[in-house]
């Protein structure tokens, strides 16, 4: 089955046109998404031409691209400064599920486009500043590359885009029902928690994998969650112990405040929930493989 | 980006908030002559606070009151070059005196666990405000904002109600948060402080400090923020780093990093930090990060180039760890990339410093390969991040 994205997803592409999107929906059509269309207001009615005689038409907004083609699913390439506009049409037009990829996003913008959506009620948000998500032969929305592991029962949320990678990477003799990147800003829109629930009522998964890093306090809000309502099997991984105390480090949401954002505290939260937590993304993996091969057995 | 205090009382009182006159100045001689004009309405009285981004400036001794301008400029003279929580005083504010009859506490700030806004409030200010949260959270008032809403006059009234202040005191104390609600949301603020917020002998509201971090992702809409970062403070190899456009962060270890993503960078300083307890130099030290450097997704000739070369110009590093997994780029680009780097830094003038790379994911095969063909001297390839990053915490302990 897979969390929040199957081989049914019909996805458009906001932004579609820009050389991000370009390259990105060129990819996504390559792993077997459906794209069918892109929006731009100033290309509406045009056709983009993508390799494999595959022909992608541009209509002039979310809600006309839904209207004509049953679109569920919208990622979103626009440039930071346009993207909160972009997230309220895609909220306006109801479609169920927004993958914000674009970085660099005012957390103002983040946290009003968050209200807006929660406000509606009709639309779930992925992002800012993620690589979306991919089940593994059914469908890709953002830029996790499809070619590092094939479908599986393992269920991956995480803060980080390259430790999604590495993680799927180090476990693709298993492969994953759903690989989420949530994204590392101080708001975002779909959390561990709610993926942590998703997996669970998921057949399709049997694990899951949850990667963190300092800053807030999504990973102890994640370990509570766990401890009561998730019995399904959950490793974890936590980046930034040696981070300094008040430097962001890369992510606009990586920062450790005084002492609240560690990476400690994050692990023993995880830790007194059950979780088995690796030191190292290796260790990690080779958590999650042992319980696989158990499962197996 | 967090302003100092006399950048956010000129930011407060652009919006309307009530502050009392304040100057800056860097010399003694400045500060006298900033506390003839600042003092003139207070009776002469100034007080001399010490510009530093860090809590506990009065108990440090950086706060000082001044009767005339000439105890000014020498409590100038001693507050500057003061060292507070290891930063150095540069700047002092000549603020006028005030006679306080009570001290407050508001703040608005960015409240990632609810992604909402959480505006706080007591009645009791001027102290550790951590504290007071702690020992008496029933005197800290706690109420959500809507980002949206933003903090209009229904809002205030909630949150001044909420403290319970005096009636008397309501309508003035309403305005003034309405217009600190105003700086967060006009200046893209992720935290507007002020404490003390306090009434004065004659029953006006003033904001007597100030503390503002604004949100560097919205410099787009501000193009006047710039002028207001301070980059005196900042490392040369953070500067460095700045100027090529790097996410630099300089740290105290001897073992450079460089990744793609900043959570693979978090992740590989963990991973080096662990391995480099398993080394010991002669001086009987453990190999650590010098830095975190993520190179992002598109890892390039230049940006390699770019990011060795501040690197290698740190002394204290005498090892690099290359730590890249090939999502979106592939291993062979960044291969390439690592090969015109030592090409780059070659024409620099800059020798090379033992060099190890892990290339993972996309075309590992191909990129390791044209590693091994290069010959690139003091460079090693080990295929694994834990492998790499306990053979460079051993190059790092060997080296001098």
């Amino acid at each position: 089955m897979a969390i929040f994205l199957t081989r049914d997803s019909k996805v458009i592409v906001q932004g579609m046109t820009g050389s991000e999107g370009i390259k990105h929906t060129t990819r996504m059509l390559a792993s077997g998404t459906q794209i069918v269309g892109g929006v731009n207001p100033r290309k509406a009615g045009t056709v983009v031409d993508f390799p494999g005689d595959v022909r992608v038409p541009v209509f002039g907004s979310v809600a006309e691209a839904i209207e004509a083609t049953g679109a569920d699913v919208s990622v979103i390439f626009v440039p930071a400064p346009f993207t909160k506009a972009a997230v309220v049409e895609a909220v306006d037009a109801a479609i169920p599920l927004a993958v914000v990829i674009t970085e660099g996003v005012a957390v103002k913008d983040t946290a009003e486009f968050f209200e807006y959506a929660q406000t509606a009620g009709t639309t779930r948000l992925i992002g800012p500043n993620c690589p979306g998500l991919i089940s593994p032969g059914q469908s890709n929305a953002g830029i996790i590359p499809a070619d590092i592991s094939g479908p599986g029962r393992i269920g991956l949320v995480s803060k980080s885009g390259t430790l999604t990678y590495q993680m799927m990477f180090e476990l693709r003799d298993f492969g994953f029902s759903t690989g989420v990147g949530i994204g590392g800003d101080p708001i975002i829109g779909t959390t561990h928690i709610d993926c942590l629930k998703a997996f669970q009522d998921d057949p399709d998964t049997d694990v899951i994998v949850m990667i963190g890093e300092i800053g807030g306090d999504a990973e102890e809000r994640a370990a509570a969650y766990i401890k009561d309502h998730v019995t399904k099997p959950v490793v974890g991984y936590v980046a930034g112990f040696t981070a300094p105390e008040g430097k962001t480090m890369g992510h606009a949401g990586a920062i450790v405040t005084g002492s609240s954002g560690t990476a400690l505290a994050k692990q023993e939260a995880l830790e007194a929930a059950g979780v088995k937590v690796g030191k190292t993304p290796s260790e990690a993996a080779q958590l999650t493989r042992e319980i696989m091969q158990g499962l197996q057995r | 980006m967090d302003l100092y205090e006399y950048q956010a009382r000129d930011m407060f009182e652009a919006h309307g908030v009530p502050v009392l006159a304040g100057e800056v100045a860097d010399t003694p001689e400045l500060a006298r002559a900033a506390a003839e004009r600042v003092g003139a309405n207070s009776g002469g009285v100034v007080v001399v606070k010490a510009q530093v981004k860090a809590g506990g400036r009065g108990k440090a001794g950086g706060v000082k009151l001044a009767r005339t301008p000439d105890e000014a400029a020498a409590h100038a003279e001693a507050i500057l070059g003061m060292d507070i929580k290891g930063l150095t005083v540069k700047q002092v504010m000549i603020a006028e005196g005030a006679k306080i009859a009570e001290e407050y506490y508001f703040s608005l700030l960015l409240d990632r666990s609810n992604r909402s806004y959480l505006a706080m409030c007591s009645r009791e200010g001027g102290m550790d405000i951590e504290t007071l949260a702690v020992e008496h959270p029933e005197k800290l008032a706690r109420i959500a904002v809507d980002p949206i809403a933003g903090l209009d006059a229904a809002k205030a009234r909630e949150i001044i109600d909420a403290a319970g202040f005096d009636e008397a005191d309501k309508d003035a104390l309403v305005q003034v948060l309405m217009r600190l609600g105003e700086v967060y949301a006009a200046e893209d603020a992720t935290l507007v402080e002020v404490n003390p917020l306090v009434k004065t002998e004659d029953g006006q509201i003033v904001a007597l400090d100030g503390k503002v971090s604004l949100d560097n992702n919205a410099a787009f809409r501000h193009p006047d923020h710039e002028a207001l970062q301070d980059h005196s403070a900042t490392d040369p190899l953070e500067m460095l780093a700045l100027e090529k456009d790097l996410n630099y962060v300089k740290l105290d270890g001897n073992i450079g990093i460089i990744g793609n993503g900043a959570g693979l960078v978090m992740s590989t300083l963990d991973v080096v930090a662990y391995a480099g307890e398993e080394f010991t130099a002669a001086d009987g030290s453990h190999p650590r990060p010098a830095n975190f450097l993520d190179i992002g997704g598109g890892a390039n000739a230049e940006v390699m180039a770019d990011g060795l070369d501040v690197i290698f110009e740190d002394a204290q590093v005498k090892a690099v760890f290359v730590n890249v997994f090939g999502g979106i780029t592939s291993c062979d680009a960044v291969a390439d990339g690592i090969v015109a780097a030592y090409d780059i830094l070659a024409k620099h003038g800059k020798s090379p410093k033992p060099l190890v790379v892990r290339l993972d994911g996309n075309n590992a095969e191909l990129g390791r390969s044209i590693l091994d063909g290069a010959g690139l001297p003091l460079l090693e390839r080990v295929d694994t991040m834990d492998g790499a990053a306990r053979r460079v915490a051993e190059l790092a302990a060997l080296a001098d």
